[in-house]
């Protein structure tokens, strides 16, 4: 465990998990979920867990992305509040 | 209202991060987890008992079977609601039909290079899945992966024509082979006289093998079950979300 490449990681997973919620753009926002999906990806990686790590590349820095892209293309691109 | 919602994160946030000094320390070889006799004896016995150096696996394939069955059926059961909730009967729908002609001059670039990458990613996956038990992976990874291959065909072209190499019907038959496959192994267990989903016993019907060796060839078909179901509803979810149920545009 190198702690300066936890700490680059903890602060970007904070920076994105408040750029997602504030988001007005729900498009966006999915992205930026996608990243925060693929850094928590790294730290597991980092912290010995691969299979767990290659399971959230997959599945929540992959898959779930293009589930909530395609749900917000056939909702709303705009977040009402 | 936000002002109270703030106060409650606030609360709960500092509540969590004051236990976190009571966790014990990343790899401590004193904490509790690491000094149970369970832990202790799937690190040193699992290699001996299944010959499967991949121990999560193991621990997911074999000692801990029924729960990742279930695991399965999970997956299983999410795709077939989400098909209950967006798919319309199949008389109301259209014949699909294909513009994947017009697509491939519309985006040559993006046509090529995924009939490039598609075949790749798919044999990556299958190694993922065949290899699962001797590296990291097996069949959830492997499954989702082969799955998004057939996205990335509806992403790049168009729904109809990856519907055209794996339809609504034969994706939803394969679905719940996979779950079959994973319960038919256990239940063949259970035939051979031994408990449901103790993979030792099927040395006896397959050839050439030891009690040991049957554990890791039994956990191979199990992945492959898991994988059959995983991809397959994956692509599923997609073209039933991308396309409100119709499995006609798509995005």
């Amino acid at each position: 465990m190198i702690w300066q490449f936890d700490l680059i990681i903890l602060i970007f997973l904070v920076v994105t998990a408040v750029i997602a919620l504030r988001t007005k753009d729900l498009l966006g926002a999915s992205m930026i979920f996608g990243i925060y999906s693929f850094l928590i990806c790294l730290l597991w990686a980092e912290m010995g867990a691969v299979d767990v790590a290659f399971t959230e590349a997959t599945v929540g820095a992959g898959v779930s992305t293009v589930f909530l892209v395609a749900t917000v293309f056939n909702t709303k691109r705009k977040a009402s509040d | 209202m936000k002002l109270l919602g703030l106060i409650a994160v606030l609360i709960t946030g500092s509540l969590l991060l004051l236990t976190v000094g009571d966790l014990p320390a990343w790899g401590d070889p004193n904490s509790p987890a690491s000094k149970s006799p369970i832990s202790t004896h799937f690190i040193k016995e699992t290699l001996n008992e299944t010959s499967v150096p991949n121990l999560v696996t193991a621990v997911l394939a074999d000692y801990r079977g029924f729960d990742t069955l279930f695991e399965t059926v999970v997956v299983l059961t999410g795709g077939i609601a989400i098909i209950a909730i967006l798919g319309r009967p199949s008389r109301a729908r259209k014949p699909i039909l294909s513009t994947a002609k017009k697509d491939e001059s519309e985006g040559l670039i993006i046509y090529t290079t995924c009939r490039i990458l598609i075949p790749i990613i798919q044999l990556f996956a299958l190694y993922v899945i065949m290899h699962g038990h001797h590296s990291p992976g097996g069949g959830f990874q492997g499954g989702v992966m082969l799955g998004a291959s057939f996205i990335l065909l509806a992403v790049a072209g168009d729904l109809p024509s990856a519907l055209q190499r794996l339809s609504e019907q034969r994706a939803l038959i394969l679905a719940c082979a996979g779950v079959l496959i994973y319960a038919g192994i256990g239940v063949i267990c259970l035939l051979l006289g031994n408990n449901f989903l103790d993979y030792g016993v099927l040395s006896r019907i397959l050839p050439a093998t030891t009690i040991v060796a049957a554990r890791s060839h039994s956990m191979l078909g199990v992945e492959i079950g898991v994988a059959f179901t995983v991809a397959s509803v994956m692509f599923l979810i997609y073209a039933h979300l991308s396309s409100q149920g119709k499995l006609q545009d798509g995005l």
